[in-house]
């Protein structure tokens, strides 16, 4: 078995108000803030990308899991704003933390949930004494076209984990599975900056037939009801999707608020879900169970169940917490977010 | 450090990706760039990584930079003194000019320096923010 032996996350601390864009696109800000459930978004640096998020939320991470570095075998980056088409995010990512040569490495792609994927490829991978650790990252600085409704919560963000034995885990991983269909509600083609989308065909067939069938497969695997869990995590891509299918299972506020930073950050895309989880591990205590289920346009779901181990305690204090960075903020103006996101290309 | 060629920034990943740099065997004095010499005339060194803190010794802003920084522009630059010793230059970022002052503790982070037109490589290193 394998668990989440260190976890870290980072969220740049740049954000612009919904009324900003609003006010731009000529478009009601309350009605857009209602609709979306969220206020604001965070917006990456002129010299932030995936890569350098996905650095940040590693060396948190590495901090927390108090492991020697060289003994991870794989580094796997999750993303769909990857900053080349062809050369690896992953291989700078091991770069910059030095942890040798002796590593498997790939970026992996599915929407938002190329994340959570990369959790399970590495819980395959120590699970069956391949690695030791493995490194699994979720990151993005999401693209939005100017005008287009994925402009209020397209955010920037991720998080990181390593996976290794369960023995040493804060986290074990108890159950994982996936539900995968060709469902064509958000896409981007080869060298188009900005992604498409199916308008309200991402929602029903798409979001919550996905989250939803994966979390019942889980549940059903696991012989768990809602009430076993503590903290309940769902795909954030609004403030108001998680809260309905929450609804649907029966979840509690109190399970699912933590979890939702949504609200606060707006959509990270594949940092997204895992955020979430990352902001539950910052405050869990031992023999809390935690679910979490990603989604990914395309699409898919992956569904996990965690149980949070006595070691998690002492770990928490060794680095920033999802919080920390949620508090850290600056607002810019829309000129200002527009260079920014130009220096994501430049 | 303006250069487009990818192999120059290669072969400085151990001093721009993780501040690994050089300690006299003699003296002890720090260094981030490999020298021939120490001042105290040592020809010995030892790799030491930095750990990324440090406090502001001189610091300005660069209005009219290189066409590389032209979309960072203004941006602000540093002398730091490092924990271990070292003084190194660096761009402090996530700052407003008027929050740097001699003295402020400074942390290292891993961020883009620029990149090599349309078509070329992206040129990562260490800069610095704020101690927060």
């Amino acid at each position: 078995m394998s668990g989440i032996v260190g976890w870290g996350a980072y969220i740049p601390m740049y954000r612009i108000k919904a009324e900003t864009i609003a006010e731009v696109q000529h478009a009601d800000a309350n009605a857009i803030k209602a609709g979306l459930g969220l206020t604001e978004k965070s917006v990456p640096g002129k010299d932030e990308d995936t890569a350098t998020i996905s650095i940040a939320a590693a060396r948190d991470a590495l901090k927390r899991a108090g492991i020697n570095k060289k003994e991870i075998g794989s580094v796997y980056v999750g993303s769909e704003s990857h900053p080349y088409a062809v050369k690896p995010t992953a291989s700078i990512v091991g770069e910059a933390l030095d942890i040798g040569n002796t590593y498997m490495a790939v970026d992996t792609e599915f929407a938002c949930k190329a994340g959570t994927a990369t959790i399970q490829i590495n819980a395959g991978l120590v699970g069956s004494g391949m690695i030791k650790y493995g490194l699994s990252i979720g990151a993005d600085t999401s693209q939005a076209e100017p005008g287009n409704a994925l402009e209020y919560s397209a955010a920037a963000g991720g998080a990181a984990f390593i996976i290794g034995p369960d023995k040493e885990s804060v986290a074990i991983l108890e159950h994982t599975c996936s539900y995968t269909s060709d469902t064509p509600d958000f896409w981007r083609r080869a060298i188009q900056p900005y992604p498409s989308h199916a308008g309200r065909f991402t929602g029903e067939p798409a979001y919550f037939k996905h989250v939803t069938e994966a979390t019942k497969r889980i549940l059903e695997k696991s012989k768990m009801q809602m009430n076993n869990f503590k903290y309940v995590v769902f795909h954030m891509p609004n403030g108001k999707f998680p809260l309905r299918v929450a609804k649907q299972f029966g979840v509690t506020k109190e399970q699912i608020e933590l979890g939702l930073v949504v609200t606060k950050i707006g959509n990270t895309y594949s940092g997204s879900s895992i955020l979430g989880l990352a902001a539950v591990l910052d405050i869990a205590k031992p023999n809390d169970r935690i679910l979490i289920t990603s989604y990914g346009s395309g699409s898919g779901s992956d569904a996990f169940i965690f149980k949070v181990t006595d070691k998690i305690t002492k770990a928490q204090g060794k680095a920033r917490k999802v919080n920390d960075y949620i508090a850290r903020k600056e607002y810019i103006s829309y000129p200002q977010y527009l260079k920014h996101m130009e220096g994501i290309h430049n | 450090m303006f250069r487009d060629s990818p192999i120059i920034r290669w072969r400085h990943y151990n001093d721009r990706y993780r501040l690994v740099g050089y300690r006299c065997t003699k003296c002890e004095k720090a260094y981030l760039d490999k020298k021939g010499m120490c001042t105290c005339g040592n020809l010995d060194f030892t790799e030491q990584e930095f750990s990324g803190v440090g406090k502001i010794v001189a610091y300005t802003q660069i209005h009219s930079g290189p066409e590389v920084f032209e979309s960072k522009s203004p941006y602000c630059v540093a002398v730091i003194d490092l924990k271990e010793g070292a003084r190194i230059e660096a761009q402090v970022v996530d700052c407003r000019y008027s929050d740097l002052k001699q003295g402020l503790e400074v942390e290292a982070v891993f961020r883009k320096f620029y990149t090599s037109g349309e078509k070329g490589v992206i040129h990562y290193g260490t800069k610095f923010v704020p101690k927060y």
